[in-house]
């Protein structure tokens, strides 16, 4: 019921192409006789990219090395029972020795690998504090509450760099030493550990307090390193311009992983007679063995690759591509035989109606 | 009324407050009584304002809030926000409480927006102009402040601001005519009285000077009850006391006729008139669309809370050794050590919850109303739906059935005013076979129509001129007609060429068009005048007829007469009537001629009468006299000794000829009713007219046709057989039929087949709906629903208005829960028009009753067609494609949320940045779906005109069946399990930059994204059949806004956010080759079974609109070659 017979101001309407849906518009239909060439095509495009990319990644040599120390499996098994159980493991070193049978063409990336660990997981990728990393004279003294329970250390001083990401840095370290000749003399391949972490986050995103006397060391007085680490982060390295928050590694290990087996970059071969690649011969990588691993199952490994344009080896992408690529092909061939046969029959319908 | 009865009354007024609440005095035109007459005991009454409005200024967020919250999914988000800011959760509140907050906010304003309209319409009726007298001069005022008390004038075709007692009007007899049509639907005049001892007070000063009080009862909302007393106080006298009825009351919205103007005093006002009592607000209808939309939220309540569970109890298998619980390099806190086991798995079974609750989309609420609210322009917009007559265009009451439009099943229409113009047209008469067309009338001369079609006999002779007259005046004088008043006074005396024409009034109105009709062809009725019945005949001589008796109409004898006696002092009977119950009484006449006559112009969906006389010698009258007055004294059994008496008066009669009167059929209502028969819509039309007409109106329309068999179940039937008789009878008709169908397997086509049409009239429905001692009902009711189910037309005459509404309701709780739409124009379609689950109302000549409880309301009743055959298809489709698609794309959204749980220990990490998650819904995937869900057109409006069988296509909720869904949720699935491996293969164990370096957690999940957006993006791109340029801006531009936004919000440094996890995360993604490629092969793998399946079902199992689509592909001239077609 209303209350008034009230006339509405009724008003012609507007008479627009939109208004009046009725807008010009294309009206493409996805019938077989424009999928079909499209399958065809996008299958031998497919098929091509798959080929280029499948090739691509095979040419690429990856020589990768488990030194977890798994009993019998080589000379750091010792080093991985001495730190069995042992809550800051000993120090310890071993080596491992291959050799190249022929030369490994470059650029090499020396990477290590962890498996089963998890650094997606959810209380450890937010304990963090990106303003004290990035210089912020207050975040430094007072780091948020995602760091606890490695906010402050036992003696009450704030920890820098606060957080578990920063905690559980990974510090094996490993030198790389030729032997060209048999029974010769082994020689050092020099390693360039700069620009393995971004650019952006090792000239922007990560930033070292303002120095206090020129000193770094004076710009974290009043923190504690994190419990874990031997070292104050103003050590990390010798390097002014790789020390502190802007320690390369540091930097790298900061960028949390996606999956709970991760590679990361640790050093590029590029330098001198390795500029090229690795030559013939013999190699004996020296490594420190400190990260401990086994009490959580899992592995540590070491892994020499070379990178194309498409990065390291992946034969994933080749062959997703030659499947998506083949089956477009093979659906084609079907619709184009279902085409066929019932297009004469709906002819036929369409007759008789 | 003596003084005792006065002063009781006034005892119990003082008496005591319990008493006041019962009745009230109101005091005419606020003067107090006289001193000792009567305690003033003030009272309060509202004043004359309505409040239609929800809100006000001051409670609007208040109120508005909680009603919002009221509502189970915006409160379901808030329990997910409130969860998000109590525990510690993966996602930030921001993420959940930024769209609630938008959904709520755009919700408020729509609601605010709509109670400001009503606010404006109140105020538009409270601020309309009122006369009020005060101090004995007129003045004007605006409606809100008429108080109780206040003597108001009102004058002709005004509508009465309050309810009034009615003290005077300018008619010297106290009486006015009211129409209440927009209360309850009667169009015809009612007479009501003033007040005997007020009714002499014509003027201001005279209405002024009255002395009254007035007690009523409190207000009640029978329309047709009242009770009250005036006590009039003279100078000199006691107070004259006077009952009040029902009579002396003047309604709210009812307005005023024949009456130049009136005064009365305010009784009720505002919110206490009649009208504001019968207010009764809408119930909430609910469509097809938004029921399955609950029920798929409900199932994906269910995934989402397995999905939950199988996390949690995962978790803590998974968690069992304490390394993966706790390794070193992360550990936990000491408080987080020392939970319970439960607490933490009930927190962690939250935080889950939360992680996953996107898959209910917030803004999918908000997207529907918004496309809703909008969408329903396009109804209001359209041109061919706008009367240029009228100057009215469709209005649209509610925007939340518009998809429902394209669901009907059943639609009940009315027949006066929306199938027929409910404008009476006089066709013709035929006089003993000659036929008198009154268009062919030239300067009063008959010319017996020349084009005449079916000339029986062409040559009267003198006896056939007398006859012809006798039956003009037979016409002229045999009904109940009332002549307008000013016509009245001036009419008779101008001069016949002066063109001014009598108006005349009528319940009935083919006895307005009979008497309009026959003053064309020269014989004028002029007025009724102390008995006489003047007329006026083709020689401009006034005739005078005394009227002796009426025998008035009566629906069971279908006839009426009167009893006139003629200057010379012949007594005269004449007869009108069907011609089923005239023909058996008729001794002579061209019987046979008439008849034939007759049913050529009944099958042609004209209203036939028939018309008779009989002389009677005065001894023979005198017996009739005395019939009728001890018919008429008699106090037991009156209706039939009356009945009886009618029967031995109107018998052994001589036919003079027959009436040809057409209702106009509505423009295109035959097409429009054709259409929806064939759109597979099965239309009932519900009248309450006369089985005849309404029979005969059904014919025109073509809701019957030629080789339609009619199977009735009238009160007649009724008669000879028992109702459990007729209906076996006819359902095993009916039932054969279907049977010998199945047999036949569909191979006739349906215009070969016998059609059945039902007409059943309201007592025998009545008796079908009774429900009987022995719960016997139920069988009736099912035996006519079976009945009714096989027939393709079904017409309803004789209906109450609430029965109207019992057959929508019988119908729409029938076991297949069809879809209802009820169609029609007057107050009386008002409760069907409420009941149906569409309710349409033609803003037609009776008021806008019907229109303003509608939920939609179009000029004309063609305008239904493009209503819904067009405007429902669409709608229909596009929320159902809306529909689907939100829940497909978030199905795409948290899949992979929920598979990267088995990779990070099930720690709740979210694989997208808190940005992505807030944005997804809101602005990367929100206006392409929108915008779709606007503009897209599957198959052009005329090819929808032309074939109204596509309706067939989404009949009974097809596109969100539970197969669609199903097939809908696992594309989701599929997609989701494509985005989350391609991009974990692509990152497993290696490198893809080529600088060496690596990619974290972000980049993983900004790949997922990347794909999901492209491939959510795209599906719908595959979807849209309309590409209209804003198709392509929005489509093209949202994914462009994904990229830019993402170049944006990783591009620099944001302050004031506690971290930098994206920076530069987009850009370094798309550094990479192996990126690029890997998003063109998941977005291409994930869009190939859809692909796939659609071009395989268009092809294997195309649909009808599928194939027309085709149709119109192959005669569609390519865009190329005529590049100017398109525009």
């Amino acid at each position: 019921m209303t209350w008034s017979a009230t006339a509405r101001g009724a008003h012609q309407p507007d008479n627009t192409a939109f208004t009046q849906q009725r807008l010009p518009a294309w009206q493409p239909l996805l019938s077989a006789s424009i999928t079909l060439p499209l399958f065809f095509c996008a299958g031998l495009a497919f098929i091509g990219l798959g080929l280029g990319l499948y090739y691509s990644s095979n040419g690429i040599k990856e020589l990768e090395y488990d030194y977890t120390g798994d009993p019998g499996t080589g000379n750091c098994s010792v080093c991985a029972a001495a730190g069995q159980g042992r809550a800051p493991p000993p120090r310890c070193s071993c080596a491992w020795y291959f050799s190249l049978p022929e030369f490994f063409q470059g650029p090499v990336y020396l990477y290590y690998e962890l498996t089963n660990f998890y650094q997606n997981n959810r209380r450890y990728g937010v304990s963090r504090d990106d303003a004290q990393l990035s210089g912020l004279q207050s975040a430094l003294h007072h780091p948020v509450n995602d760091c606890y329970p490695y906010q402050y250390s036992a003696a009450g001083l704030p920890i820098a760099p606060c957080g578990a990401i920063a905690n559980s840095l990974f510090n094996d370290s490993f030198s790389l030493w030729h032997q060209r000749l048999p029974g010769g003399p082994y020689v050092e391949v020099p390693l360039d550990r700069t620009g393995i972490a971004w650019w952006t986050d090792y000239h922007v995103k990560f930033r070292n307090p303002p120095l206090v006397n020129g000193s770094l060391a004076l710009a974290f007085l009043g923190t504690a390193p994190p419990p874990s680490w031997h070292r104050p982060v103003y050590e990390l390295s010798p390097d002014p311009n790789n020390t502190g928050f802007i320690n390369q590694d540091f930097v790298v290990w900061m960028r949390t992983a996606a999956l709970p087996t991760f590679r990361k970059l640790y050093a590029r071969i590029r330098q001198g007679n390795y500029s090229a690649g690795l030559p013939r011969g013999t190699y004996r990588v020296n490594i420190t063995y400190n990260y401990p691993v086994r009490v959580f199952g899992g592995h540590k490994l070491i892994n020499f690759s070379s990178i194309s344009w498409m990065g390291g080896k992946n034969p994933f992408l080749g062959i997703a591509y030659l499947v998506v690529g083949s089956l477009c092909i093979l659906t084609g061939f079907v619709m184009l035989v279902v085409y066929i046969r019932y297009q004469d029959q709906n002819d036929d319908d369409e007759d008789d109606e | 009324m003596d003084c005792t009865l006065v002063r009781t009354l006034v005892h119990r007024y003082c008496a005591g407050e319990e008493d006041c609440v019962d009745s009230r005095t109101v005091y005419v035109g606020h003067r107090e009584p006289p001193p000792g007459a009567e305690a003033y005991i003030p009272h309060r009454c509202p004043d004359n304002r309505i409040v239609s409005s929800k809100y006000t200024f001051w409670n609007f967020i208040p109120k508005n809030l909680f009603e919002q919250f009221r509502r189970i999914a915006n409160f379901y988000f808030l329990i997910i926000f409130l969860v998000q800011l109590i525990i510690d959760t993966p996602t930030s509140p921001v993420t959940s409480g930024l769209p609630l907050f938008f959904v709520i906010t755009v919700t408020a304003i729509k609601q605010g927006y709509e109670d400001w309209l009503r606010h404006k319409a109140d105020s538009a009726v409270n601020q309309c102009p009122v006369h009020f007298v005060q101090h004995g001069r007129l003045v004007r005022k605006q409606s809100r402040k008429l108080r109780v008390g206040d003597i108001v004038m009102v004058k002709e075709d005004e509508t009465f601001p309050c309810d009034l007692i009615f003290l005077s009007s300018s008619r010297a007899d106290g009486t006015c005519h009211v129409t209440t049509a927009s209360l309850d639907g009667e169009s015809s005049h009612k007479t009501h009285y003033a007040v005997q001892d007020t009714k002499g007070f014509h003027t201001e000063e005279d209405i002024d000077s009255l002395h009254a009080t007035i007690e009523c009862e409190r207000p009640q909302p029978d329309l047709y009850k009242f009770v009250g007393r005036i006590n009039v106080y003279s100078d000199l006298n006691d107070p004259v006391v006077r009952p009040l009825g029902s009579e002396n009351l003047l309604l709210r919205g009812a307005a005023l006729k024949n009456t130049e103007k009136i005064f009365g005093v305010a009784v009720y006002t505002g919110m206490e008139t009649k009208m504001a009592l019968n207010y009764q607000s809408k119930s909430q209808k609910r469509s097809a669309v938004e029921k399955s939309m609950n029920v798929f939220l409900i199932v994906y309540l269910c995934i989402l809370i397995s999905k939950a569970l199988i996390n949690t109890v995962m978790k803590y298998v998974w968690q069992s050794e304490p390394f993966r619980d706790e390794p070193w390099y992360n550990q936990k806190t000491e408080a987080e050590r020392q939970r319970n086991l439960l607490l933490r798995a009930f927190t962690d079974f939250l935080a889950f919850m939360v992680l996953f609750n996107y898959i209910i989309p917030v803004s999918m609420y908000v997207t529907v109303e918004m496309q809703k609210f909008l969408g329903s322009y396009f109804i209001t917009w359209d041109e061919e739906m706008f009367d240029e007559e009228t100057g009215e265009g469709p209005l649209v009451n509610t925007s939340d059935l518009n998809e429902e439009l394209g669901q009907v099943e059943y639609v009940f229409t009315d027949k006066t005013g929306t199938l027929t113009e409910n404008n009476m047209e006089f066709k013709e008469c035929c006089v003993e076979g000659h036929v008198y067309v009154p268009h062919a009338v030239c300067n009063g001369q008959v010319l017996p129509a020349a084009a005449a079609i079916d000339m029986i006999d062409t040559s009267p002779g003198a006896g056939g001129r007398e006859r012809e007259e006798l039956f003009f005046r037979a016409v002229c004088l045999c009904h109940t007609v009332q002549v307008k008043d000013d016509a009245e006074v001036d009419g008779p005396r101008k001069s016949p060429d002066s063109g001014k024409r009598c108006a005349y009034i009528s319940s009935s109105p083919d006895e307005v068009a009979l008497v309009e009709g026959i003053q064309r062809l020269g014989f004028t009725y002029l007025r009724l005048k102390e008995n006489y019945m003047e007329l006026r005949n083709r020689d401009n001589d006034i005739e005078r007829f005394e009227l002796l008796e009426i025998l008035s109409f009566d629906s069971v004898r279908r006839r009426m007469s009167v009893i006139v006696k003629s200057a010379t002092g012949e007594i005269y009977l004449f007869c009108k009537g069907a011609d089923s119950s005239i023909f058996p009484r008729v001794v002579e006449g061209k019987v046979d001629q008439i008849r034939s006559r007759v049913e050529r112009n009944a099958v042609e969906g004209l209203r036939t009468l028939c018309v008779a006389y009989k002389r009677l010698m005065q001894e023979e009258y005198e017996g009739i006299y005395k019939l009728l007055q001890a018919a008429r004294v008699a106090l037991h059994d009156r209706e039939r000794k009356l009945a009886e008496a009618y029967e031995q008066i109107e018998k052994d009669l001589i036919l003079l000829g027959a009436t040809a009167v057409e209702d106009r059929l509505q423009e295109k209502a035959a097409d429009t009713i054709e259409a929806l028969q064939k759109a597979g819509i099965k239309v009932w039309v519900l009248t309450g007219d006369k089985m005849e007409t309404a029979a005969a109106a059904c014919y025109a329309c073509r809701l019957f046709r030629r080789n339609t068999q009619l199977l009735e179940v009238t009160t007649k039937r009724l008669e000879e057989q028992s109702l459990h008789d007729v209906l076996c009878e006819l359902s095993k008709t009916v039932l054969h039929r279907s049977a010998s169908l199945t047999r036949d397997s569909f191979s006739g086509l349906s215009a070969d087949m016998q059609d059945y049409g039902l007409i059943i009239d309201g007592a025998a429905l009545s008796l079908i709906m009774k429900p009987c001692e022995d719960g016997s009902s139920s069988h009736y009711r099912e035996l006519f629903l079976d009945i009714c189910r096989n027939c393709s037309a079904v017409l309803c005459c004789r209906m109450a208005p609430l029965q109207k509404a019992q057959i929508v309701k019988l119908i729409k709780f029938s076991k297949e829960h069809p879809i209802t739409l009820a169609i029609g124009d007057g107050a009386n379609d008002v409760s069907m028009i409420l009941e149906a689950h569409v309710g349409i109302g033609i803003i037609g000549k009776e008021g806008r009753q019907a229109a303003r409880n509608s939920d939609y309301a179009i000029p004309k009743f063609k305008h239904l067609k493009k209503m819904l055959l067009v405007h429902g298809h669409f709608y229909y489709i596009r929320i159902s494609e809306l529909v689907q698609y939100f829940f497909y794309k978030n199905v795409c959204f948290i899949f992979p949320q929920f598979l990267y749980q088995f990779f990070c220990g099930f720690s709740q990490q979210t694989l997208y940045d808190t940005a992505y998650l807030t944005l997804y819904n809101i602005s990367f995937t929100s206006l392409p779906i929108l915008l779709h869900s606007l503009t897209e057109q599957h198959v052009s409006m005329d090819t929808l005109k032309r074939d109204p069988a596509l309706y067939r296509d989404i009949a009974k909720n097809a596109l969100l069946r539970w197969r669609v869904f199903i097939y809908w949720t696992f594309l989701g699935v599929f997609d989701a399990l494509v985005f989350f491996f391609g991009a974990y293969f692509m990152f497993e164990n290696t490198t893809v930059t080529s600088n060496g370096q690596v990619f974290g957690n972000w980049t993983f999940g900004t790949l997922v994204f990347t794909v999901m957006v492209f491939t959510v993006t795209l599906k719908l791109a595959l979807d849209t059949h309309y590409w209209t340029w804003i198709n392509h801006f929005v489509i093209w531009g949202s994914l462009l806004f994904y990229v830019i936004f993402s170049l944006l919000w990783g591009g620099i440094i944001w302050p004031f956010l506690s971290y930098q996890r994206m920076y530069y995360v987009f850009i370094r993604m798309l550094s990479s080759g192996p990126a690029w490629l890997a998003i063109v092969l998941l977005v291409a793998v994930s869009l190939l079974p859809d692909v796939l399946k659609k071009v395989l079902c268009r092809q294997l199992w195309p649909s009808a609109t599928e194939r027309v689509q085709t149709a119109c592909l192959v005669s569609r001239p390519p865009l190329g070659s005529h590049p100017l077609a398109s525009l």
